[in-house]
């Protein structure tokens, strides 16, 4: 476990040493910025919470949270250092989940540097900052799940373009997956599938934490959810490292 | 004692390509192998294999006794390798690069920054322990390589094309290392320089579509030619020879 964390501290350094991190952050925190202060309406609803934030989140997240992951591998597997990760000693577990850890802690700093969104709520009324803190929460875990399916996507290509593309691709159906216009597609052709379809809605559940409605089957589906891509993750680098 | 390199039969199929056929031999302490051959010969792909990185099709390779496919955590302790091209990563600078591959290998606080030294101080890259990877020419990167191939001291080298890249009196300097390591190691080079081999290898591998076509000492194998030199017993073994086809 503790190579996990070596590998993790490299990664994370390595978004600081290149520009990524800070295109990153900022192209975040002005999309946030604009999606909740111009379309969201935060100040014309009158009220103190923040809806419209965590509203656009999960949207945000499945654009950029593939951008953080594309470099993951199929940058290693480009520039041939997969070649030295996987010949040092450390299991190929360990460094999925050091790579991905890095890159979850990248996401929940990004996210953290929203915190001007609740101070400004603070001042203007007196939100439930009980609600705002589930709503972190929720935000933490889908940033984790589309981590998750970003990391394995760029363990399947060499190319990071194709790696961002498939990651948006994959993220969007779980994303989507529990909207009316898919789970009424699915009731008048495949009703099995629809409630199928409908559990594993990554926004749906994220929905429902961000209300405050933090219930044990969410966290027991996003464990579940991001451990499966990070062994689907283990598998990938294993079977195509070399080729 | 046990060779410290062990390989039994190795065989890699691509589909309905063989770059490796049956190939197998060992090595002891104290021997330096030049592994030579053709581009395309399958030397890349057997050191890979060696190191773990790609899984053979059949047969078996271990190092120090550990079976690389069984053991493989085991088997890389005690391996170092210098993977073709020395690819680092180019945002990190000589000593950082260096720093996580000795962490990874378990070593911390003073012990982690003595290896460390040692390893800039063996390949000579003192000076730009600072410098990102990228900012460095091809011989510098090559022997950021070759120092985390050294850094924990390992019984077992395997080292792709050490020189490659490297100007005369770089090249001089990594053979004079490899034959003061030479002694207490098992050593694997790789190399299109034959002058090389008959310089530091003990002894000599020649494969060709995969198969070993020739092991012996550089002399001995240099003897087989009237000429005495390396290279023409090289082109003889492992030239198609098309004008032979055709008469």
């Amino acid at each position: 476990m503790r190579n996990t964390f070596v590998v993790a501290r490299r990664e994370l350094a390595g978004y600081f040493a290149t520009p990524v991190a800070a295109v990153f952050i900022v192209i975040f925190l002005v999309l946030q910025g604009m999606l909740t202060f111009n379309a969201g309406a935060f100040f014309s609803r009158g009220q103190a919470d923040l809806v419209p934030f965590f509203d656009f989140l999960p949207w945000v997240f499945l654009l950029l949270v593939p951008a953080i992951t594309m470099r993951l591998w199929a940058e290693e597997r480009r520039l041939g250092t997969i070649e030295v990760l996987l010949t040092l000693p450390l299991a190929e577990t360990e460094a999925v989940i050091g790579k991905f850890l890095a890159a979850w802690a990248f996401c929940i700093i990004a996210l953290a540097l929203t915190f001007p969104f609740v101070i400004t709520v603070n001042i203007l009324g007196s939100p439930d900052n009980g609600v705002i803190a589930a709503g972190y929460l929720g935000g933490v875990l889908v940033s984790g799940a589309f981590l998750a399916v970003g990391s394995a996507t760029s363990a399947m290509t060499k190319s990071q373009v194709i790696a961002f593309v498939l990651g948006v691709a994959m993220c969007f159906i779980f994303a989507v997956s529990g909207y009316p216009v898919v789970t009424d597609f699915l009731n008048r052709n495949l009703p099995v599938l629809s409630s199928i379809a409908r559990g594993f809605s990554v926004i749906e559940r994220f929905r429902a934490i961000s209300q405050g409605f933090l219930s044990l089957s969410d966290i027991v589906f996003f464990a579940s959810f991001i451990g499966f891509w990070l062994f689907l993750n283990v598998v990938v680098v294993d079977h195509r490292k070399a080729s | 004692m046990a060779a410290l390199i062990e390989i039994v039969g190795l065989t890699k199929r691509f589909g309905s390509f063989t770059a490796v056929d049956n190939v197998s031999f060992s090595l002891d302490k104290g021997e330096v192998l030049g592994f030579l051959g053709p581009n395309g010969a399958g030397k890349t792909t057997t050191m890979r294999m060696l190191a773990g990185f790609v899984t053979p099709t059949s047969g078996t390779a271990a190092i120090a006794g550990h079976d690389v496919e069984a053991e493989p955590v085991a088997a890389r302790r005690a391996l170092g390798f210098l993977p073709e091209g020395a690819p680092t990563y180019p945002e990190m600078t000589v000593g950082g690069f260096l720093r996580f591959t000795a962490r990874i290998r378990g070593y911390r606080g003073t012990a982690l920054a003595s290896r460390v030294a040692a390893a800039l101080a063996l390949t000579e890259l003192e000076g730009v322990r600072l410098q990102p990877v990228e900012t460095l020419s091809k011989g510098f990167k090559r022997r950021v390589g070759l120092a985390q191939a050294l850094l924990h001291d390992p019984p077992v080298l395997v080292l792709d094309e050490p020189t490659d890249g490297l100007d005369p009196n770089q090249k001089h300097e990594v053979r004079t290392l490899i034959r003061r390591l030479a002694p207490e190691k098992a050593i694997v080079i790789s190399t299109h320089i034959l002058e090389e081999v008959e310089a530091v290898c003990t002894r000599a591998i020649i494969i060709a579509a995969g198969r070993v076509v020739a092991d012996d000492t550089p002399a001995a194998l240099a003897a087989r030619d009237p000429s005495g030199r390396l290279e023409e017993v090289f082109r003889a073994i492992t030239h198609p020879a098309p004008l032979a086809k055709v008469a």
